[in-house]
């Protein structure tokens, strides 16, 4: 067991107790506050996978910007910080036996043996240059350089519809 | 590259130790501990505390939130490029230049739609 | 031990005197290496913590000579342990935790905050090999641990079971996260000049000093660090007059001391960042052979950007919350597009001019002709971003002049700005008085 497979088992076991912890904590802002655990697990584990890049982005965005959103969403509507409804309704246990069957499902495709698929374990070698080819991809015309625009519309949609929205008010 | 962010990881480990040692220093060791209930009470400009903790709702802290998040996604998507930019040719400055004036398109919406005032 | 090799890479040398010592105690390689990137941390960490106390010090009597007193000059030679003095009476009063508050968020904000600062200084270089560690997405990285900082203030701000401080942590992140756009889009322009993210190759690649090839994105980010800090005259957020204290109302003791290194150590990191950035960090006549001497311009370099910093402080005046924000949307962000659009078209013109490939543009050859052309496209930009404010403060002043009683109504505020060019805003800080 090397190091690479201990530090990806304690991070798993992070981001599976923040998770858990998101959805059964009372208090709201601890639930963020987990979140942001989680979400700093992810990055590590991006970190792992030889994408420094992507941690990075992880970190300024999740972190930096949507998490402080939902903060500041918890913080300015609620005048109570604790959630006091009950934690289930009557239909728990079917989402229970969903859960499961998913569950079940995904760790069939998954397992090496039983599994319809067939999987080529190959080791991860970054080219040394990779995020400059991540940036040339972006602007090549014959790759990426059509979802790069429609990303900016995106953005742009996000920005306008939300202003419409929020300016409902006014 | 796993190296380096090694030592990243350690950093962030062991970087709480640091502020961690004086703080634990003055509370749990050196400072006097007399509580008593009139100090320990919250600040509120020298009178009793009135009313729950709770603020007015101001849609403006949010608004500016959400500009800002939709910016930075935009500036996130440009640093590879601008570490790709040695390699690439005029026509992708071109696609980068579009890419930059639709999202001055936006805020030039918020900008005349109120959104970025500060009421 | 070879002196000369020590002078030329002293970590690499004390690196390897330190693996043959401790393998010869019959320690496992990777033991060692950890040991080695432990004393790395533990090496970075304590600079970060010893440091600030020299530069309250040299703020403290900075300031005072610049407002005409003396500051600080009883304790040591000229007031220099006075910051010791400080700490000492701080580590030994009373911690107060206010009733209500949340226990373990109220705690971890002023330990996040430090961590966030000493973190950034993982990747700065400090000379030619002198380096915490190269990270391939160093510029991201500071960006990144700057915004864990943002998010230490906002718990504390809440944590604290505090009306006053939680409006003062709500508008500090406004004001933070708002000034973070412009910080990004102005960090982007080093890294379109060097093409790569990494700290070291930024300043590598600095052989004319970046603040000649983009004096504007220079401006642009240390303006927007110094606020990012929360330093006058951003400092809205530390108002006594206004918001009593902010965020930290409720801090005593070490706690509060924590908060206020991360402060003095954030501003000493904007003079460093820009020094790095755009100044040319460790660079300088002989900072290749020696290191030490990288490590000294560093340095003044870093500290010339921390008394500017200090003059910021003792000459101007706070700014209102409308007004700062309004600066930074309606003036920075569309100035640093700006700034980002003519550096990269420029950039590119001067091979497509001169028939160069661009490999050759950016190499020694055509040095002054790039930081020439990059000059006159920063100055361009400069005289179009001054005809407009100059055009609309003409229109405000008529507007204000021409029709002294209904002005209030001809002047309908904020809404009729022609927006033509592909990014060049404005402020508006001659309002005529309507708010």
């Amino acid at each position: 067991m090397d190091a690479l497979q201990i530090v990806f088992l304690l991070t798993s076991l992070v981001i599976l107790a923040a998770s858990v912890a998101v959805v059964t904590v009372r208090n709201l802002i601890h639930a963020a506050l987990s979140l942001i655990v989680a979400l700093f697990g992810v990055a590590v584990l991006f970190v792992l996978l030889e994408a420094g890049f992507l941690a990075a982005v992880q970190v300024v965005l999740y972190i930096g910007a949507i998490a402080i959103l939902i903060i500041f969403a918890i913080m300015l509507t609620r005048r109570v910080m604790q959630d006091t409804s009950t934690q289930t309704n009557a239909m728990w246990w079917v989402s229970a036996v969903m859960a499961v069957v998913l569950m079940a499902a995904l760790a069939w495709l998954f397992m090496p043996g039983m599994s319809p698929l067939t999987f080529a374990i190959t080791p991860l070698v970054p080219p040394a240059d990779s995020l400059a080819r991540l940036g040339a991809s972006f602007v090549d015309p014959n790759q990426y350089a059509l979802p790069f625009e429609v990303a900016s519309i995106l953005l742009l949609m996000a920005m306008v519809g939300s202003i419409v929205i929020a300016g409902e008010k006014k | 590259m796993m190296s380096e962010w090694t030592f990243i990881g350690l950093f962030l480990l062991l970087a709480a130790v640091f502020p961690g040692a004086p703080i634990i220093l003055n509370s749990v060791l050196l400072g006097p501990k007399k509580n008593n209930p009139v100090k320990n009470s919250v600040y509120e400009c020298g009178i009793e505390t009135v009313g729950d903790t709770w603020v007015q709702f101001k849609v403006q802290y949010y608004i500016f939130g959400l500009v800002f998040v939709v910016f930075d996604v935009e500036t996130v998507f440009l640093f590879p490029f601008a570490v790709a930019y040695g390699q690439v040719g005029l026509f992708a400055v071109a696609e980068v230049i579009l890419f930059i004036l639709i999202l001055v398109g936006g805020l030039v919406y918020a900008w005349r739609k109120g959104a970025l005032e500060w009421v | 031990m070879d002196i000369a090799k020590l002078l030329n890479d002293p970590v690499n040398e004390l690196a390897k005197l330190l693996t043959g010592l401790l393998a010869g105690m019959g320690l496992p390689s990777a033991l060692i290496t950890t040991i080695l990137l432990i004393i790395g941390v533990v090496a970075i960490g304590t600079f970060c913590l010893l440091l600030p106390l020299f530069l309250i010090w040299f703020e403290r009597r900075v300031v005072a000579r610049m407002q005409d007193r003396v500051g600080p000059n009883r304790v040591g030679w000229q007031g220099s342990l006075q910051t010791i003095a400080d700490a000492l009476k701080l580590i030994i009063k009373e911690d107060i935790t206010p009733i209500g508050a949340d226990v373990i968020v109220y705690n971890i904000s002023p330990i996040l905050s430090v961590v966030a600062i000493i973190t950034m200084w993982a990747v700065i270089p400090f000379a030619i090999n002198i380096v915490g560690t190269t990270l391939n997405v160093g510029a991201l990285y500071i960006v990144s641990v700057g915004s864990l900082g943002t998010l230490a203030i906002m718990m504390g701000g809440w944590a604290s079971n505090n009306k006053y401080a939680l409006l003062g942590a709500f508008r500090t992140v406004a004001q933070l996260v708002s000034y973070e756009v412009p910080m990004l889009l102005s960090l982007l322009v080093p890294v379109i000049l060097a093409r790569s993210m990494e700290m070291n190759k930024i300043v590598g690649e600095q052989s004319i000093w970046f603040v000649i090839a983009a004096p504007i994105a220079t401006l642009i980010f240390f303006a927007t660090s110094v606020a990012e800090v929360g330093r006058t005259p951003f400092d809205l957020l530390e108002a006594e007059s206004e918001i009593v204290a902010g965020f930290h109302i409720e801090y005593t003791g070490m706690k509060f001391a924590m908060f206020f290194v991360a402060e003095f150590m954030h501003a000493f990191t904007v003079g460093s960042l820009t020094a790095v950035l755009f100044l040319g960090g460790w660079r300088g006549p002989w900072a290749e052979e020696i290191p030490l001497l990288g490590i000294v311009y560093f340095m003044l370099k870093s500290f010339a950007g921390y008394f500017l910093v200090i003059l910021m402080r003792a000459s101007l005046p706070r700014i209102r919350i409308d007004h700062m924000l309004d600066l930074c949307w309606k003036f920075l962000t569309p100035l640093a597009l700006g700034a980002i659009v003519i550096t990269l078209l420029f950039d590119k013109l001067g091979p497509a001019l001169l028939n160069v490939e661009y490999a050759r543009w950016v190499g020694p050859d055509y040095m002054f002709a790039r930081a020439g052309l990059l000059l006159l496209g920063n100055l361009l930009l400069g005289l179009i971003t001054l005809y407009i404010l100059s055009s609309e403060a003409r229109r405000q002043r008529r507007a204000a002049e021409g029709e002294p009683a209904a002005d209030h109504a001809a002047h309908g505020g904020h809404d009729e700005h022609g927006h033509g060019d592909e990014g060049h805003g404005h402020a508006a800080p001659t309002h005529a008085p309507a708010h």
